[in-house]
């Protein structure tokens, strides 16, 4: 309370308080006061209306069959499963949406952004269109916009067939596929692994080369590592890589992997229009380099790649990472109007769970635990990312 | 990977003296600098001539512009091939209104033009003074009275009538008007040295900004009558409004704590060291400054706004997306959702990307080229 002031006055009593300290106590007391007066009575009223409608609270309502249908989910469920299992199930959903989304958005919006700076001007023109237009109309709009797309497409059997395998229909986006076991886990577990390992010997190999100054190749350890090892665990386990092409049989397709159009509309949405706003970090963070920078490393005659990779991208990725962070948490936090085209996550999930029950307060926690939940981890990660490429003084 | 302007990737050769057609060398320098940058133009024209070919065959060439009342015969015959823009001369007044009573919709449209005459005079920098915000009250103050009626001759509509553009346009004014004081109050609390008072703000800024604002409307929607004692009841229109206000008091509270951070110290010591109380510190010296520094980023945050009141939506609250969408629901006109979202996203694109520009040309004389 007093943390700015230079000292205390010695020789304090305790209830001697003096005039400011005295206003202040007197208006926390007041705020402090008003907000549990209107909380008690929101409280009270709710236990009222609670009663009167016969809704126990508590989360013992969890254990009970949902009963309610969920079209499209990433984990097995049937009706009959639990209030808790369709909460899980719909936590699923909205991390498939919003990780694969958040992915995704990235790379487009990093594409984009670069295109705004490219010398061609009709490519810089059409990202600047591009940009203002998703950015200036409600993503809400745009959602319901593709979802009409998505119902307007002919039925499965005239699918539209972009690529030999690949089915666009009312249906949704059916893609071949692999038939994923523990075996195919292991192989990729290994590629992961190599991944993990590559990384520490270039880091390695990094600090020789600051040491004696010579360059150390790194890709034969990539090719290692990443490749030849799993390959060879592949070979070993004698796993099968067999793609699974989608057919159409009478009416519906058999094999492949389904993108169900309440699914794929939701990701392009929310795609389209996070990458706009991800253009725009990207463009800015790169501008935001010192035109000296390049200056410098040309003058040093480095390779256009290197001279990306090492002089400009770490010092605009200082630029671009904390408003990445927001971009990425207002993905997720988007993904929530899944519930106006039908695709059941977690928000939607729990708007069922509340008309079916009435556990208004119970229903309304878990999402905002949930959410809290998804944007602590990613800030998170993103700080410990953003600690990690800030400025070192030396 | 395309090449960055304003970098120079190579020494520059001496300026080539520009030769012959200024037209040539135009494009010369934009289009086809590289062989590289040869290639992406010509992909691009390519993909562009078909793209504008398609559309405006679909759009322009086979397209419907108008029919008899009521009758999409001529739309159904083109669908597939042209769109039925036939469906906005028939819907635009539902669209834009709602179902308010029909002879009384020059009220609506009234308070429209009300609306962006409030937001041309609010952009004037030569008007920031207090008087407008006693304009702000009496404009609001004129709109409630139009919209309602039920004074001055005009017959009383309900708010359940309210439809359309005015009601996307009452939520995210009223919303900014009523949250712009609550954010403050928070900003300030959240910078407060009174440790009640700061945990308070920061407890309501992170709820807020931690869930979507679709929980929070449901909550308006579902709960809200939960919380309040039995018998009473109050509007869902009012409903949503609270709840758009809350969100935007949070929002809004951390660009105004931004702004509050880069006031100088020295203003706050020179501050006090006039004797002035806190309140009438923060009015006359330290707000007036603070606001001023987020000016662009409040207008960034007024346009997320605008557009997500359009979240309204989801719990059956008539503003003009949910217009639009029940526009479509007429049997007859089912298969033309497209076009009227066109319409719409062209009105939404036409508030906000005003108010993107405006916000660009605040910033432009801060950053000198």
């Amino acid at each position: 309370m007093t943390a700015d002031r230079p000292r205390p006055p010695p020789r304090r009593r305790l209830f001697a308080l003096g005039r400011n300290e005295l206003k202040g106590l007197f208006w926390q007391v007041l705020v402090v006061g008003i907000a549990v007066a209107v909380i008690a009575f929101l409280w009270s009223n709710t236990v009222t209306n609670l009663s009167a409608r016969r809704i126990t609270t508590g989360f013992a309502f969890l254990g009970r069959e949902a009963g309610m249908p969920i079209a499209d989910s990433l984990l097995a469920y049937n009706p009959r499963d639990s209030y808790l299992w369709a909460f899980v199930v719909g936590v699923a959903n909205t991390l498939r949406v919003a990780v694969i989304g958040i992915v995704l958005a990235t790379i487009l919006g990093t594409l984009v952004g670069i295109s705004r700076l490219s010398a061609n001007w009709l490519l810089s023109r059409l990202a600047a269109v591009y940009v203002e237009t998703l950015r200036d109309i409600p993503l809400l709009l745009q959602l319901l916009f593709w979802y009409v797309l998505m119902q307007a497409l002919p039925a499965a059997r005239a699918a539209w067939r972009p690529v030999e395998g690949v089915f666009l229909s009312n249906r949704g986006l059916i893609l071949p596929a692999i038939p994923f076991g523990p075996r195919q886990l292991a192989v990729l577990g290994t590629a992961v692994l190599g991944c993990a390992l590559f990384y520490l010997v270039r880091r390695w190999l990094v600090a020789q080369q600051m040491r004696d100054g010579k360059p150390r190749p790194a890709w034969p350890f990539a090719l290692g590592l990443i490749i030849v090892v799993p390959v060879a665990v592949s070979l070993v386990l004698g796993v099968s890589w067999t793609i699974e092409w989608p057919q159409l049989r009478g009416f519906n397709f058999v094999g492949g992997m389904t993108l169900a159009p309440e699914y794929f509309a939701l990701l392009i949405a929310l795609v389209t229009y996070t990458s706009a706003f991800i253009a725009e970090i990207v463009r800015s963070g790169i501008q935001s380099v010192p035109r000296g920078q390049w200056d410098a490393a040309n003058a040093l005659g480095l390779r256009r790649s290197f001279m990306l990779r090492q002089i400009i991208l770490p010092q605009a990725l200082r630029v671009i990472v904390p408003p990445m962070t927001s971009q990425y948490l207002n993905l997720t936090k988007n993904s929530s109007l899944a519930v106006a085209i039908g695709y059941q996550d977690v928000v939607s999930i729990a708007n069922t769970t509340l008309n079916q029950t009435g556990q208004a307060i119970e229903a309304i926690a878990l999402i905002m635990a949930v959410f809290l939940t998804i944007s602590l981890s990613i800030s998170f990660f993103m700080n410990w990312y953003n600690a990690r490429i800030a400025l070192v003084e030396r | 990977m395309t090449a960055i302007t304003d970098i120079p990737d190579a020494p520059r050769a001496a300026r080539r003296p520009q030769i012959g057609n200024p037209v040539l060398h135009w494009l010369r320098k934009n289009l086809f600098s590289s062989i590289p940058n040869g290639i992406i133009t010509v992909v691009l024209l390519m993909l562009l001539t078909k793209g504008i070919f398609s559309f405006v065959q679909w759009g322009i060439a086979n397209a419907v512009w108008l029919t008899p009342t009521n009758d999409s015969s001529a739309c159904r015959a083109a669908r597939g091939l042209g769109a039925c823009w036939a469906i906005i001369p028939e819907k635009y007044r539902f669209i834009l209104f709602g179902t308010y009573p029909f002879d009384e919709q020059w009220r609506p449209a009234l308070s429209v033009v009300l609306f962006i005459a409030l937001y041309y005079v609010s952009t004037r920098r030569a008007l920031w003074r207090r008087e407008l915000v006693y304009l702000w009250i009496g404009a609001l103050a004129l709109i409630s009275v139009l919209m309602w009626g039920g004074l001055f001759g005009l017959a009383f509509v309900s708010q359940d009538r309210w439809g359309g553009l005015p009601v996307t346009l009452i939520l995210a004014t009223f919303g900014l008007a009523f949250g712009f004081p609550l954010g403050i109050l928070v900003a300030l609390g959240r910078r407060s040295k009174l440790p009640a008072i700061r945990s308070l703000s920061v407890l309501y800024v992170e709820l807020i900004r931690g869930v979507p604002l679709v929980s929070l409307l449901f909550m308006a929607s579902v709960m809200f009558p939960l919380f309040m004692p039995a018998g009473f009841n109050i509007d869902k229109l009012l409903r949503a409004q609270i709840a758009i206000i809350l969100f935007a008091g949070a929002y809004l509270a951390e660009v105004i704590r931004g702004g509050l951070q880069a006031v100088p110290r020295g203003q706050y010591e020179a501050a006090d060291a006039l004797g002035l109380s806190y309140w009438r510190k923060h009015r006359l010296i330290i707000l007036p400054q603070a606001i001023r520094h987020v000016i662009p980023p409040l207008v960034n945050t007024f346009i997320a706004f605008f557009k997500d009141t359009s979240l309204v939506l989801i719990i059956g609250i008539f503003d003009l997306l949910t217009t639009a969408k029940t526009a479509i629901i007429d049997p007859a006109w089912q298969q033309f959702s497209v076009e009227v979202y066109i319409f719409v996203a062209a009105i939404y694109f036409l508030f906000c990307f005003a108010m993107s520009r405006y916000s660009r040309s605040l910033e432009a004389p801060t950053t000198p080229k």
